[in-house]
């Protein structure tokens, strides 16, 4: 087995096990939207309307709060001084990991947005829109929330900073994805334009993510 | 002296001690030029006398990116040549860029009132500034996280790049988003619209603004200068009483 | 008429202006003297800077330490 390929086996095992954060971000991202009739009440016409942008803004707090840890965690029982030893480049050792975690934590969500979705009285279409702008986004909160991560092992602790450094960053993603979202339910805009920048944010934060986080891993260890 | 020497902090802060003054000077003499201009101007046609606003409102608009734009060239130094200035450059730039962009938002708001009918809409150019004032809020707060200067200068400088990276797509997502705002107009093809009238005031400002920013700019790196030396030293005390 | 309605907001946004400024003037100089009492006050209990009395020499040494 390649290096890279068992550090994605392993960070998906520990992700999954018992400590695991894995399907707590499921469970944070039912319990978010549980609490949205209760703030706003159970008109279902208004909660219809909302659905998306609720859903979407559960999905990128769920990401964010699940990955400020990815690296601490390493660092603190040192195994990241081996993937910073190892002789796969760090960038790609970084992708890796995001990819486990995505696998693990964003996955899961995208599988879940259709059963959380009836709550919010969202039908069809909308929820086949509303899937396929999730699975393309979260890849973006994900390998933007790389960088958020690797920063963190400066910090030393995570939480309230790291979501305030790194929710500003990804407005552009949540624009068009809910943008997006909502063209498939009110189907007035286009729903390809916001799609399609969408997909190329996706693929930019799959590039500049790994990148950053590696930089600043590296200066961080020295 | 040559702009290699002044990357020597000592060197720096002599720089700054002997050039100080005349910033100042200067910059007070453009500002209450460009006041005095900005009070001469006639009103715009369009929006009355609260065009006085925008002498104000879009040279600080411009100095919040201007800030942004020194702390991504200092960051590169901090990251590349691994430069102590550069770091100094780059923490001494993040309050006042925060605080004109914090003046961007009230002058812009002020501005709506009399225009719009409230204090905030969310207008294009209004939300990305906003935006760029909490990537600002949160750069400073990580240098105030992290206690290690070098370390928090690194950690600021990816922060940083990666905001320069993103801000253009910010601006260009809440455009998307919101085109409620008039189009650009400073710097268009074909010549300006607004009337020189209105223009020359408003370029007067930018460059008194601008000098104003430098002004400060000096002299908040001369004092993180002398902070790093107070924390070198105490550092140095406490090994030397253990 | 016009100008009279809207004197409030042009007042409010350049006082707004005078206060911000003030803010960073006061900042940058009550920061300087205190940097520069502490820096003093250390000098005077005899840590001063290694450097402090070759300049010359010891310039790129001490810009490494600082790093």
């Amino acid at each position: 087995m390649t290096p890279l390929g068992a550090l994605l086996i392993r960070d998906m095992r520990l992700a999954v096990r018992v400590g695991g954060g894995a399907l707590i971000g499921v469970l944070f991202f039912l319990v978010v939207v549980t609490l949205v009739p209760f703030a706003i009440g159970p008109d279902l016409a208004l909660l219809k309307r909302i659905g998306p942008a609720v859903l979407w803004l559960a999905a990128l707090l769920a990401n964010l709060l699940a990955l400020d840890r990815l690296f601490a965690v390493d660092q603190e029982d040192g195994s990241l001084d081996l993937l910073l030893m190892s002789r796969a480049p760090l960038e790609l050792v970084v992708a890796v990991k995001g990819l486990a975690h995505w696998l693990t934590t964003g996955l899961p969500l995208v599988v879940a947005a259709p059963l959380i979705g009836l709550l919010l009285n969202l039908d069809g279409a909308a929820q086949a829109g509303l899937v396929l702008t999730l699975l393309v986004g979260t890849p973006a909160l994900t390998f933007i929330g790389l960088i958020g991560a690797a920063i963190a092992v400066a910090l030393r602790r995570g939480g309230l900073l790291l979501a305030v450094l790194v929710l500003p960053l990804t407005v552009p993603v949540l624009i068009f994805g809910v943008a997006a979202a909502n063209a498939v339910l009110v189907g007035a805009a286009p729903f390809a334009t916001p799609f399609t920048v969408l997909c190329a944010l996706s693929l930019a934060s799959l590039v500049i993510g790994p990148f950053a986080a590696a930089a600043a891993l590296r200066q961080e260890i020295e | 002296m040559s702009l290699i020497d002044l990357a020597n902090p000592s060197r720096f802060l002599k720089f700054a001690d002997r050039v100080l003054p005349w910033l100042g000077g200067v910059t007070v003499i453009a500002l209450a030029f460009g006041l005095n201009q900005a009070m001469g101007a006639p009103d715009d046609y369009q929006q009355g006398a609260t065009v006085k606003i925008m002498f104000l409102h879009v040279p600080s608009a411009w100095l919040g990116m201007l800030a942004w734009g020194i702390m991504s060239i200092a960051a590169l130094g901090t990251l590349v040549w691994r430069h102590p200035l550069a770091d100094v450059a780059a923490k001494a730039a993040a309050p006042i860029g925060a605080a004109f962009t914090l003046l961007c938002l009230i002058t812009g708001s002020l501005w709506g009132r009399p225009e719009w009918g409230t204090y905030w809409v969310w207008d294009a150019r209004l939300t990305s500034e906003l935006v760029l004032f909490l990537l600002y809020l949160g750069v400073i707060a990580l240098w105030r996280t992290v206690e290690d200067p070098s370390r928090a200068a690194r950690a600021a400088a990816i922060l940083t790049l990666v905001g320069a990276v993103d801000l253009p797509i910010i601006k260009f997502s809440v455009d998307w988003w919101n085109t409620l705002h008039q189009g650009e107009s400073v710097f268009r093809f074909g010549g300006s619209t607004i009337y020189p009238t209105i223009l020359v005031p408003l370029l007067v400002m930018a460059v008194a603004f601008t000098l104003l920013f430098v002004t400060l700019h000096v002299a908040a790196m001369r004092n993180e200068i002398l902070r790093r030396r107070v924390r070198t030293l105490r550092l140095m005390q406490a090994q030397a009483t253990n | 008429m016009e100008a009279i309605n809207h004197l409030p907001f042009i007042v409010g946004s350049y006082a707004a202006a005078f206060v911000v400024v003030a803010l960073l003037v006061a900042w940058v100089m009550i920061d300087f003297r205190a940097q520069r009492r502490a820096l003093a006050d250390l000098e005077r209990r005899g840590f001063a800077r290694r450097s402090a009395a070759a300049p010359a020499g010891a310039a790129l040494a001490q810009a490494k330490e600082e790093a």
